[in-house]
C-alpha cells in the first residue's frame, strides 16, 4: 500500500513539471470539488421555479442570472457538473472494466473464443456512434441509466481491443511461461501477472476518453434523450439557451463555459498523465 | 543403481506446421537419478528445448507427441489430467528458463513474485513464504535479500535475476530442476559464478538437476551424466569423463574437436563440422549424421544404427561404436 501512495506522489510531481497537465489537474479537481460540494455552495435550489424572475441577467443574487422558468442558472450549473461527472465517471469506470475481462478473457482465451469476442467488438464500433445511442434509446427509453448503458456499450469494444492486443503479446512472453512452469492456473496468470502489465495504459485511455463521454451526455441531453429535465444537465442547460438565444445569451454561454473547460481539463490531465506514466519520457526530463 | 526419478522413454515430439510434421524429437530415452546433474548437449536445433519442455510439459500448442512417454517417480506425466499435471509442474519438476531478463513479471516486485510462486504450499502464512524466499535468496548468493525482495526486476542485474529465477525453482524443493540454457544470455563472467552456484547446489539439494546447453565446458564443469543429442536423437551417453576422453559417436568426438578450449595451438581457421543438419520434415532413412560423418558408409546411409554398448556406464547410437 506504501509504494502505490508513493508511486502516486512521483506521479503528481512529475505532473507538476508539465504546465498543461498540472493545469488539467487544476480544472478537474475544481469540477470535483463543485460536484460534491453542490449542495453546499450553490446559492439557490436548482429545481426551484420562479416565473416571475424568469429570463434575469446576471446580478449580486442572480451571478449568471435566470433561465425560462426562473430557475437559478449558477445553481443549476453546479448541480450539472453532479450530472455529467457522475455519468462520466460510472460509465468510463463501468466500461473500463467491461473491456479489460472482456479484453484478457479474448486475448488468452482459446482461439474460437477470441475470434468471437473480436467479431463482437468489431461490429459494434462499425455501428455510428449516435445512430447507435439512439437505437438504444428508443428501445430502453431516455434516462441516466439508459445513458450509461449507451456509454458503456460504446466504448467498452474499444478498450477490450487495446486490452486483447496487449494481453496477445504478453501471453508468449517468458514470465508467464515461467508462471505456467511453477504450476499457476489460467485465472492466476490472468489476474495477478497480465492485469498489473495491461492496466496501465487502460487508466490513461480512460481518463482521455471521460470529456468525450461528458460530451456525449451534454449532446444526448441536448437532444431530450439524455438525462430527463428537471434534473440539471450541462445539455439541457445548453437546450433551454438555446430556444431563448436571442432574448437571453447568457444561458448558453453559462452552460457551454464549464462543458469547454471540464473537457479541456480532463483532455490536459490524460495527455499529463499519459507522459508522467511513460518511464521513456520521464527519463528524457529527467537529462 | 536406483530407481530413477525421470525415465523418459522412446520419447518422439513433432511440431505441426500444417502440410508436414517436423520431427523435432525421435525417440529419445533418458534416465535421471536422485543427486545426479544431467547435462543434454547439442547444436541448435537439435530438439534439446523441445525435450526440456516435454519434462516440464509445457510444448508449444502445435506440439505432437507421436510415442513415448515420461515417466515421474513412476507415473506417467501424460497419462495424468490436466489439474494433476500443473501441480506436478513448480512442486516436483521446476525449470530456470534461459533469459533472466524475461522470466519475471516487469510490473510487479520480486517478493511478490517468490511469495505467489508458493501458492500450493497450503497451510503457510503470506510471512513465513517471505522468509522462505528471503532465505533461498541469501541461499544463492544474493547480498541483502530482504531488500532484494522488494525490488522489481529491472533493478537487478542480470546474473542477480539468474540467481533469483534459480531461487524462484528451487523455492517449492522440487525433485527434477530442469535449467534450460541457464547461462546462455549471461556473459563470461556470470556464467562462471551461475555455473560455481549449480555446483554448490548440488551438495545440498537432493534431487536430479538436468541442464540443457550447446556448451561443452558448461558440461564438464556440472554435470555427472551427458546425453549428446543430434537431429532430434540421443546419439551418445554416457558419464562425462567417458564421453570427453573417449567419444565412440563420430558426432560427439567432431564436437568436442570443435570445442576452442581444447585447443592446444594458435589456430588461424576454427575447425567446423562441414555440411548441416538432416531436413527434420524428412528425417533421413539410415543414420541422421551420416550425411555429415567421415566414417559413414553404404551400411550408414541405410540402415537405422543401433544402441551399441560401450561399458556399463556409455553407449552410442552408431555402426561404428564397437569397433
Amino acid at each position: 500500500m506504501f509504494s502505490a501512495v508513493e508511486s502516486l506522489m512521483r506521479t503528481v510531481k512529475s505532473l507538476s513539471r508539465d504546465p498543461m497537465g498540472f493545469l488539467g489537474l487544476g480544472l478537474v479537481v475544481m469540477f470535483l470539488l463543485m460536484a460534491m460540494l453542490a449542495p453546499l455552495i450553490s446559492p439557490f435550489d436548482p429545481l426551484k421555479i420562479n416565473v416571475q424572475s424568469k429570463f434575469m441577467e446576471p446580478s449580486l443574487a442572480h451571478w449568471l442570472g435566470t433561465d425560462q422558468l426562473g430557475r437559478d442558472t449558477l445553481s443549476r450549473i453546479i448541480y450539472g457538473s453532479r450530472t455529467a461527472l457522475s455519468i462520466s465517471l460510472t460509465a468510463t469506470g463501468l466500461a473500463g472494466i467491461c473491456g479489460l475481462l472482456l479484453g484478457l478473457v479474448a486475448g488468452f482465451g482459446p482461439r474460437w473464443l477470441d475470434n468471437v469476442f473480436v467479431l463482437l467488438f468489431d461490429s459494434i464500433s462499425s455501428l455510428p456512434m449516435i445512430m447507435f445511442a439512439l437505437a438504444v434509446i428508443t428501445v430502453l427509453g431516455p434516462g441516466t441509466g439508459t445513458l450509461i448503458v449507451v456509454i458503456i456499450l460504446i466504448s467498452a469494444p474499444g478498450y477490450a481491443r487495446l486490452i486483447r492486443a496487449q494481453t496477445l503479446t504478453l501471453k508468449n512472453s517468458d514470465f508467464v511461461l515461467a508462471e505456467k512452469s511453477m504450476g499457476a492456473s489460467s485465472g492466476r496468470i490472468i489476474l495477478l501477472h497480465l492485469l498489473p502489465n495491461v492496466v496501465g495504459p487502460l487508466v490513461i485511455i480512460l481518463s482521455m476518453d471521460i470529456p468525450v463521454v461528458i460530451m456525449l451526455e451534454a449532446g444526448l441531453s441536448y437532444l431530450n434523450l439524455g438525462v430527463r429535465p428537471p434534473t440539471p444537465s450541462w445539455g439541457n442547460i445548453l437546450y433551454d439557451g438555446y430556444t431563448s438565444i436571442r432574448s437571453s445569451p447568457t444561458l448558453v454561454i453559462a452552460a457551454g463555459a464549464p462543458l469547454v473547460l471540464a473537457t479541456l481539463g480532463f483532455t490536459f490531465l490524460g495527455e499529463g498523465l499519459r507522459d508522467a506514466l511513460d518511464p521513456k519520457l520521464q527519463l528524457m526530463s529527467l537529462r | 543403481m536406483s530407481e530413477a526419478i525421470l525415465r523418459i522413454e522412446n520419447l518422439s515430439i513433432g511440431y505441426d506446421a500444417g502440410i508436414c510434421q517436423i520431427h523435432a524429437l525421435r525417440s529419445a530415452t533418458l534416465e535421471a537419478h536422485a543427486g545426479e546433474v544431467i547435462g543434454i548437449v547439442g547444436e541448435s536445433g537439435c530438439g534439446k528445448s523441445t525435450l526440456a519442455a516435454a519434462i516440464i510439459n509445457l510444448l508449444a500448442p502445435n506440439a505432437i507427441i507421436n510415442s513415448g512417454s515420461i515417466y515421474y517417480q513412476g507415473t506417467d506425466i501424460f497419462s495424468l489430467n490436466k489439474d494433476a499435471q500443473r501441480k506436478l509442474r513448480g512442486q516436483d519438476i521446476a525449470m530456470v528458463f534461459q533469459d533472466p531478463m524475461t522470466t519475471f513479471n516487469p510490473v510487479l516486485t520480486l517478493g511478490d513474485q517468490l511469495i505467489d510462486f508458493q501458492q500450493h504450499l497450503e497451510g503457510v502464512s503470506i510471512s513465513e513464504k517471505r522468509i522462505r524466499a528471503t532465505n533461498l535468496l541469501a541461499r544463492v548468493g544474493i547480498p541483502d535479500p530482504s531488500l532484494c525482495m522488494k525490488r522489481f526486476p529491472h533493478e537487478l542485474s542480470g546474473g542477480m535475476r539468474q540467481r533469483a529465477s534459480i531461487a524462484a525453482a528451487l523455492l517449492m524443493q522440487p525433485n527434477v530442476l530442469v535449467a534450460d540454457e541457464p547461462t546462455t544470455a549471461l556473459d563470461v563472467t556470470m556464467e562462471a559464478q551461475i555455473i560455481h552456484l549449480l555446483r554448490e547446489l548440488r551438495s545440498d539439494y537432493q534431487g536430479a538437476i538436468i541442464v540443457v546447453t550447446h556448451h561443452l565446458g558448461v558440461v564438464a564443469e556440472l554435470c555427472d551424466r551427458v546425453y549428446v543429442m543430434y537431429a532430434g536423437q540421443v546419439v551418445e551417453q554416457g558419464l562425462v569423463d567417458d564421453i570427453y576422453h573417449a567419444p565412440k559417436h563420430p558426432y560427439t568426438s567432431a564436437l568436442i574437436a570443435c570445442d576452442p578450449a581444447h585447443f592446444e595451438e594458435h589456430t588461424p581457421i576454427l575447425p567446423t563440422i562441414a555440411g548441416r543438419l538432416p531436413d527434420l520434415m524428412n528425417p533421413p532413412q539410415g543414420c541422421s549424421f551420416a550425411a555429415r560423418c567421415v566414417l559413414a558408409n553404404e551400411l550408414c546411409r541405410t540402415t537405422v544404427p543401433p544402441w551399441v554398448k560401450i561399458s556399463q556406464t556409455q553407449s552410442a547410437l552408431c555402426h561404428k561404436a564397437s569397433q
